[in-house]
């Protein structure tokens, strides 16, 4: 394709393919290229990512779907015009005109205007309450319309009908229902049988689905009341989201006269141009190969097949596999190749298991050798292997159903991800292959996924590929020989585990010791932290003497949690939630006195905010004089221990859960562990204290107390597993002291209890049998390593308190007493806050 | 301030402070004429660093207060904040390109530390 010295080329539509294919055109360009990028988008905000709206009702902000922000079209020339759509093209005058006004010429016009809700021609889809599931404009409205609403449907069961009737569930609503028309869900991905699947399944949760319903009419004054079906039958809810299918955005090519099918889409050739050849249309606006493309993958392909002609390029869009792996609502679905192909075309081979709720179906060739395609529903960890075992025509082995029954004795099925061929595509968004992944892996070093994200965009779109990049890396490293193992860094060439036996065994006490002994080179960022934790889960002196300061990570360097701006945050110590108003006078003239921002923490403690380097140990003073102790926020240790008021107080409360988390939070405070503890007690089953969401959880019953472990909120959270139930106090303790020492000794760093079990061979199973059967043979051992360090606790901020030697490293700077001038703070609720990082 | 001209490097050498002021393997803050500089005691390797204290990534005053290492040969710090790891001895940023600091020239003399401006 011709290109000359300044190319105009200008983008409608901002949506995630526009943006795409600006991302693109900027980085195929090559020198001596120049473009004129202007982009017009309707919508208000630059382009998001649409394709995890829903998330937008999780709790994600209209900037963390964000593709990029104004900033990143300014750095990189494009023109932006925001809320202001192309109305008309002039062909002949190559001009575009957009409705505020703007008049802008192109060499080249890219049609990226992407589709719009299809709303079917019901009498009633004007009234009030009935809405469309598209922009997050839409899913303002639905939220602010879910309010005041009890019973809510979904018009359509397809994959976004599905996420917007959990939107409704999880806003709140009493009924969630999806109507759909066809007699299955998801009628072009799954079948009969798979939609019979994830219908138990999704009706588990709550949805209530209607099937064969044909709407005849949405009833009520002004606003919807109802909906009256073909077969009579008649619903009642008081608000509708339509999700019915797309409808292509074709208006504008219309007006200018471009060829486009009488049911939607601007007609694209295989280099996607329309009858214009100045003009492309990409994404679900564009008709190619007789068919709309509702995916993100193709649409990204377009996108790259356009950038790559306008640089000067050859490429073709060619016809594009729909394979699609999703999580519904908790329940994966997945399709790949030719899902629906019956006997006698292929041999088709079924697996059901509806106590699980698994349904698996592959489509095998009738002369057995390659795979045809397939449906998994309720577990789809086999999609990639599956999807790529299909693309690239992998000869199957003779027993094809252990492809998704897995090997019943012997080896894995399939030779796994390093068997497919250099050309097998991973990364389906970025059209990133296998051969190039083992390139940058084995060639350039790039070991880690954020490596392989940065250098060829591997992983960055829908992440579904992530789990075999992770797979193709470690298969690499094999192949090259490389032993991977976990080791700590570049000065020490042992796992954590291993480190701590050698340490135990040698008596080491200091960090510089143990680098000597067991390490090479000055040490790192990774490893200081990593070692000072063993020293002080061994051995439990106070972290600051000898040469242990300078090893300590940010927090516990100065015992106090760094937050913006530089200065620290104060937690004392207020076991199991219970602390007495002559305390909490106390608190409160110590903020006061040291202007400090104060606020409740998540576990019932009081957070001290703002505070100068300096002023740590005069505060601490105060705080210990009034028989407070240090909190441990700031370390990977016991943190706290929550408690509900139990029956002292409760009418519920079987049991008195305050007393026992003050006696456990005092028996484990200041343990230092690979991760942060954290606790709970409740006093009965109504369990307040959100005792199964911790490392370690207590909850009362009529016959004793019954013990949870590896739980955790967080991003990922968990619930913890019942490890003994209905033991006595001293059991409990026991169970807890053999569990916290196993844990300390043979967790990789910064892993948590829950991310420890997962990891673990056996899993909970394993883990009862070495902590309540003990099988191996190590609970006194362990019983006995925690006692000791128990015994030597002291509170290591009375020790700063009393020491001038460990006092005086707490100064900004070393040469004068005054404070950083470089801290400002801003007011907010009569209080301080930090200044706003730039 | 006490300081000395040293007219052939074309450097002010500023005293900032007395040796054991600065932990060892580790580093202290100075504030010579109006700027904060960070100064580390790598007794490891037998050296001492000087750099701007703020780090350029969020403009904290914080590097003086960060960890030690080195990468292979390269002696480094790790600013506390994020972790953003800046070489001793050229200032650049090892695991962020867009980022680097100032290095300043250190001289230690009769237990006082002195550092070149």
């Amino acid at each position: 394709m011709k290109t000359i010295s300044n190319t105009r080329i200008v983008v409608v539509g901002n949506g995630m393919v526009g943006y795409k294919f600006c991302e693109k055109l900027l980085s195929r360009k090559k020198d001596g290229q120049d473009f004129t990028i202007t982009v017009f988008g309707e919508e208000p905000r630059a382009a998001y990512d649409r394709v995890h709206l829903s998330e937008f009702f999780a709790g994600k902000t209209a900037d963390d779907l964000s593709m990029a922000g104004a900033e990143w079209y300014a750095e990189n020339g494009i023109r932006l015009f925001l809320s202001d759509p192309v109305v008309d093209i002039d062909r002949d005058e190559k001009l575009v005109r957009s409705h505020h006004g703007h008049i802008v010429y192109y060499d080249y016009l890219v049609m990226a205007t992407g589709s719009g809700a299809f709303v079917p021609s019901i009498p009633g889809v004007e009234k009030d309450g009935v809405f469309v599931y598209r922009t997050i404009e839409d899913l303002e409205l639905i939220q602010a319309y879910a309010r005041k609403a009890r019973r809510g449907a979904v018009l359509g069961g397809g994959l976004l009908g599905l996420e917007a009737a959990k939107a409704l569930l999880d806003l709140g609503l009493e009924e969630a229902h999806v109507v759909e028309f066809a007699p299955r869900l998801m009628p072009r991905q799954i079948d009969d049988a798979g939609s019979r699947m994830l219908q138990s399944q999704l009706e588990s949760l709550g949805l209530q689905i209607h099937l064969n319903k044909s709407t005849q009419e949405i009833k009520g004054d002004d606003r919807i009341e109802g909906m009256q079906f073909a077969d009579n039958s008649f619903l009642d809810v008081d608000m509708l989201v339509i999700s019915a299918g797309i409808r292509p955005r074709d208006e504008v090519a219309k007006i200018a006269g471009l060829e486009t099918h009488p049911r939607g889409g601007i007609v694209v050739n295989n280099q996607l141009q329309t009858s214009d050849p100045s003009i492309f249309a990409i994404g679900e606006c564009a008709l190619a190969h007789h068919m709309i493309y509702g995916l993100i993958a193709p649409g990204y392909e377009m996108a790259d097949v356009v950038a790559t002609m306008l640089t000067g390029g050859e490429k073709e869009f060619l016809p594009y596999d729909m394979s699609t792996k999703l999580k519904l609502i908790g329940t994966d679905v997945a399709s790949f190749g030719d899902p629906f192909v019956e006997e006698p075309a292929c041999r088709t081979i079924r697996y059901e298991n509806k106590a699980k709720g698994i349904y698996k179906r592959i489509n095998v060739s009738t002369d057995g050798k390659t795979l045809l395609g397939g449906i998994l529903v309720g577990e789809a960890e086999q999609y990639n292997m599956l999807l790529q075992t299909c693309k690239n025509k992998t000869i199957l082995p003779p027993d094809s159903e252990d492809l998704i029954l897995g090997s019943r004795g012997g080896e894995e099925a399939g030779a796994g991800v390093m068997s497919l061929p250099d050309d097998a595509l991973i990364c389906s968004c970025e059209a990133v292959t296998k051969g190039m992944i083992c390139h940058e892996v084995g060639e350039n070093g790039h070991h880690t996924v954020y490596a392989l994200k940065k250098c060829c965009k591997a992983g960055t779109g829908c992440g579904g590929c992530i789990p075999m990049v992770k797979d193709l890396i470690a298969g690499v490293m094999k192949e090259k020989g490389v032993y991977v193992r976990n080791v700590v860094c570049e000065h020490f060439d042992y796992s954590r585990q291993e480190l701590l036996d050698l340490v135990k065994m040698n008596g080491l006490r200091t960090y510089g010791a143990v680098l000597d002994h067991h390490g090479k080179g000055d040490g790192c960022e990774v490893c200081k932290p990593l070692v000072s934790s063993i020293l002080a889960s061994l051995w439990n002196e106070n972290i600051l003497e000898k040469d242990r300061a300078v090893a300590q990570d940010s927090n516990d360097r100065y015992l106090a949690n760094i937050q913006k701006g530089g200065t620290y945050s104060v937690v004392p110590r207020i076991p199991g939630g219970e602390i007495t108003p002559e305390k909490l006078i106390v608190i409160g003239q110590v903020a006061q006195k040291y202007n400090l921002y104060t606020k409740i923490t998540g576990g019932q403690r009081i957070d001290l905010f703002g505070a100068h380097l300096g002023d740590l140990p005069d505060i601490w003073e105060e705080l210990i004089d009034a028989g407070f102790e240090s909190g441990h926020a700031y370390g990977k240790s016991l943190r706290t221990v929550k408690s509900c008021v139990g029956s002292t107080w409760c009418r519920f409360g079987v049991q008195d859960s305050v007393s026992f988390a003050i006696e456990v939070e005092d028996r484990y405070k200041g343990l230092r562990s690979p991760h942060k503890l954290k606790s709970a007690v409740s006093g009965c089953v109504r369990e307040c204290a959100e005792a199964q969401s911790k490392d370690f959880g207590i909850i009362a019953t009529d016959k004793g107390w019954n013990l949870f472990v590896c739980g955790n909120g967080g991003a990922k959270p968990q619930h913890a597993q019942l490890l003994a139930g209905d033991v006595d106090k001293e059991t409990c303790i026991r169970l807890i002291d053999r569990f916290l020492m196993f844990y300390i000794k043979t967790a990789d760093p910064l892993t948590r209890t829950a991310t420890w079990l997962n990891k673990m061979e056996g899993g909970m199973n394993y883990l009862k049998a070495v902590v309540v059967d003990d099988v191996l043979g190590i609970a006194q051992e362990l019983e006995r390593d925690m006692q000791n360090l128990i015994d030597v606790y002291k509170c290591e901020w009375r020790e700063v308190v009393e020491s001038p030697e460990l006092r005086k490293r707490f100064t900004h700077f070393v040469n004068t007493p005054i404070k950083d001038p470089s801290i400002t703070f801003a007011e907010m609720r009569d209080q301080k806050r930090a200044t706003e990082w730039v | 301030m006490e300081t000395i001209t040293d007219t052939i490097n074309a450097v002010t050498w500023h005293m900032a402070c007395n040796v054991d002021d600065i932990p060892e393997d580790g580093g202290g803050c100075a504030f010579i004429g109006g700027r904060q500089i960070a100064i580390y005691n790598f007794t490891r390797r037998g050296e001492w660093y000087a750099t701007d204290n703020q780090c350029p990534h969020r403009q904290q005053m914080a590097l003086s207060r960060g960890m030690i290492g080195s990468q292979a040969e390269e002696p480094k710090v790790a600013c506390p904040f994020h972790k953003k790891t800046f070489s001793l001895q050229t200032g650049q940023c090892l695991n962020d390109d867009e980022y680097r600091i100032n290095t300043f020239p250190v001289m230690v003399k009769e237990n006082r530390v002195y550092i070149g401006l």
